[in-house]
């Protein structure tokens, strides 16, 4: 049994049959990539996870319990966590301020009416953000405006945000889309140290291959909505399906 | 000192200090002299500068901080104003069980309607709170006449029980709103040359509410809470998936906020026992917007600036009408004179909402962070200024 396990999970918008039959166990600690043409229906299928769409068919465990028919909050409280394929943030607010954010969640829970004592007040959360920053490499940009920041640091304050939670499923989608090369290899070594430091399970949705070799121990490829294979990266990098289902069939 | 950052302790002195102080600061002119009308020191208006102070800083701690644009908080205050006078009718008239119960009541007026509207945001938000402040409106102007006193409003009267307190005085007058003997009406004048200052009870009352108030907003906006608060207004999505709901946290502003404005509507009351339907009007509603966005949405000090402003010269401005004018511009050729008054005519008396919707035009195109924006670009200027060298363009710090 994964941590994840995703079982005959379809999920039509009109005509349009996104996704059909969809099965995926994601193995706890492991670094699953799902990877597939445009379109496959990869993000509908996080998407479906997280709470923001219900599937028609099928279900999601995660650790046991279903994901189904709950809000994004709960199923966020209950251990996964997401970094958006354009960075989520609280621009308006300050690096620090966006990393308190998710500590707080993580000790208050969904709600909490915590509205006399000030923040300076609160040791153990302004320590522990505090922290993350430092880890992240940006506590030197503490004060400035989220929204300010370069796309790269937005995406890795996103990714220290829902690491500070610590989740047991870290969900990315395209986290190196649009990054400069540097970027790209910065997001790669950070994502391998946090597999390899903390219990975290990632599942990540990626169109660069440099990206996917680099950090997977299993794939799956998704074309039309439907698993194509699911293995592990040396088999998946010769296999004809693959290839076929990426360049189109005059290959 | 009381737990605040040295910022938000200078700008809880200074409140302090302009409000304790304002008999003195807002009557700058002599009774005497021409100017002295613009003087404001009396204590209707010094009331009426700090109730409606307490009004918007509540209203800015939903929209200032969530950014959900209320249009019906008035609504709550008029509920307040009605629960005070009940209670000086039923109970006695000691303001303090008076004032608490109009906070109760607003705050769960507050829970039901807030707990309908939020379930939409934006446009449909502010729809929804208009539609209920004006239902409510209409309920007390006519159906629940025998509870609000309809058209007339509701009154005290010589025959109301008053259980703890006597219907009538020894004189067979009503009695007056009171603190353990204190009259709320009562004030002494103090005459310093040809200036008279004005010092009264109820005002002061008043004043140290919007203090306590005050120093409540700061606690507010600098805790985790108020920072969730602004997550919402930046980015719910985020915030929804960061495992926080975020549906309980414009809830709980959207009560603190109506109980706040309960907070003023009874005190409203406690200053002159009675409570009309127009409290609950669009027009009023709409006004506390106004204060808001004017001093300046999301900060602090701006809300109670805003509403300064704007009651200084709904009762001010008003009140300079042809005559004034004339005196004024008398020493100008005669056909100019009546040329100057006739361009500023439509500004004064009735049209000082003329005058009131282009500053709001302005400041809202030129300075968006309202006065307290104004106030920021002024100090940064002259800090320039004094380091010889003007670095352009001072950067607004958020919330201060
Ligand atoms: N909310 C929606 N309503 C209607 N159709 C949708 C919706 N979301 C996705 N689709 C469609 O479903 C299909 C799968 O989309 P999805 O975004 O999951 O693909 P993807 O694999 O993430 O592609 P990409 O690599 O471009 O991000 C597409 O044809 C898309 O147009
Ligand atoms: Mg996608």
């Amino acid at each position: 049994m994964g941590i994840l396990e995703v079982k005959n999970v379809g999920k039509r918008f009109g005509g349009l049959q996104a996704l059909s039959d969809v099965n995926l166990s994601v193995k706890e600690n492991s670094v699953h990539a799902i990877i597939g043409p445009n379109g496959a229906g990869k993000s509908t299928l996080l998407n479906c996870l997280v709470g923001k769409l219900i599937p028609d068919t099928g279900s999601v465990m995660f650790d046991g319990q279903s994901v189904l028919g709950r809000a994004p909050y709960e199923i966020n409280q209950m251990g996964i966590s997401r970094v958006f394929q354009t960075p989520e943030i609280f621009g308006d607010l300050t690096v620090m301020e966006n990393m308190l954010i998710p500590c707080f969640a993580k000790r208050d829970g969904a709600f909490e009416l915590n509205a006399i004592r000030s923040i300076s007040e609160q040791k153990d959360v302004l320590e522990k953000a505090e922290q993350m920053l430092v880890e992240m490499n940006m506590a030197d940009k503490r004060h400035m405006h989220a929204a300010a920041m370069s796309r790269g640091d937005k995406r890795r304050l996103e990714i220290g945000m829902c690491l500070s939670q610590e989740p047991r499923l870290l969900l990315l989608d395209e986290p190196t889309a649009g990054m400069a090369r540097a970027d790209t290899n910065n997001t790669i070594d950070l994502l391998k140290q946090i597999s390899e430091e903390r219990d975290i399970t990632i599942a990540i949705i990626e169109h660069d291959m440099h990206v996917v070799f680099s950090l997977a121990n299993r794939i799956t490829v998704l074309a039309q909505g439907t698993p194509l294979v699911e293995d592990d990266p040396e088999n998946i990098r010769g296999n004809p399906k693959v290839r076929e289902a990426y360049l189109g069939e005059s290959a | 000192m009381f737990n605040l950052e040295k910022s938000d302790l200078t700008l809880l002195i200074a409140v302090a200090v302009l409000t304790l102080f304002a008999p003195f600061i807002l009557n700058p002119f002599p009774a005497d002299s021409a100017m002295a009308q613009f003087n404001a020191g009396y204590p209707d208006l010094m009331q009426r500068f700090v109730i409606f102070g307490i009004f918007a800083i509540g209203f800015n701690i939903l929209f200032g901080l969530t950014g959900y644009l209320s249009f019906g908080h008035a609504a709550f205050l008029g509920v307040g104003s009605y629960a005070a006078v009940w209670m000086f009718k039923l109970l006695s008239m000691n303001v303090i069980p008076a004032i608490i119960l109009s906070v109760i009541v607003a705050g769960l007026f507050s829970l039901l309607i807030g707990f309908i509207s939020l379930r939409r945001s934006g446009i449909y938000f502010s729809i929804l709170t208009l539609a209920f402040a004006q239902m409510m409106f209409a309920l007390a102007y006519s159906v629940l006449t025998p509870i609000t006193g309809g058209e007339t409003g509701l009154q005290l009267a010589l025959d109301d029980p008053r259980i703890f307190g006597q219907s009538q005085t020894p004189e067979g007058n009503i009695p007056v709103p009171g603190l353990f003997g204190l009259e709320m009406r009562d004030s002494f004048d103090l005459a310093i040359g040809s200036w008279v200052f004005t010092f009264n009870i109820g005002y002061y009352f008043c004043a140290l509410v919007l203090i306590a108030s005050f120093y409540l907003a700061i606690r507010i906006f600098r805790s985790p809470f108020g920072m969730m608060l602004r997550a919402v207004k930046s980015n719910q999505q985020r915030m929804n998936y960061t495992g926080l709901n975020t549906r309980p946290y414009t809830l709980a502003a959207f009560v603190i906020s109506g109980m706040y404005a309960g907070l003023a509507g009874g005190l409203m009351a406690s200053m002159d026992p009675l409570a009309g339907a127009e409290r609950m009007q669009w027009t009023a509603s709409g006004e506390v917007v106004l204060m808001t966005i004017l001093g300046g949405a999301g900060t602090l000090i701006g809300p109670v600036l805003g509403a300064g402003f704007i009651k200084y010269f709904e009762n001010i401005f008003s009140k300079i009408n042809a005559t004034i004018l004339h005196e004024w511009f008398a020493f100008l050729p005669d056909g100019l004179e009546d040329f100057i008054v006739a361009i500023l005519y439509p500004f004064i008396g009735k049209g000082w909402h003329l005058t009131l919707g282009i500053l709001f035009m302005m400041v809202v195109i030129f300075l968006p962070g309202g006065l307290v924006e104004g106030g920021q670009r002024i100090a940064a200027w002259i800090k320039g200024r004094k380091a010889g060298k003007t670095t352009a363009g001072g950067k607004t710090e958020p919330a201060e």
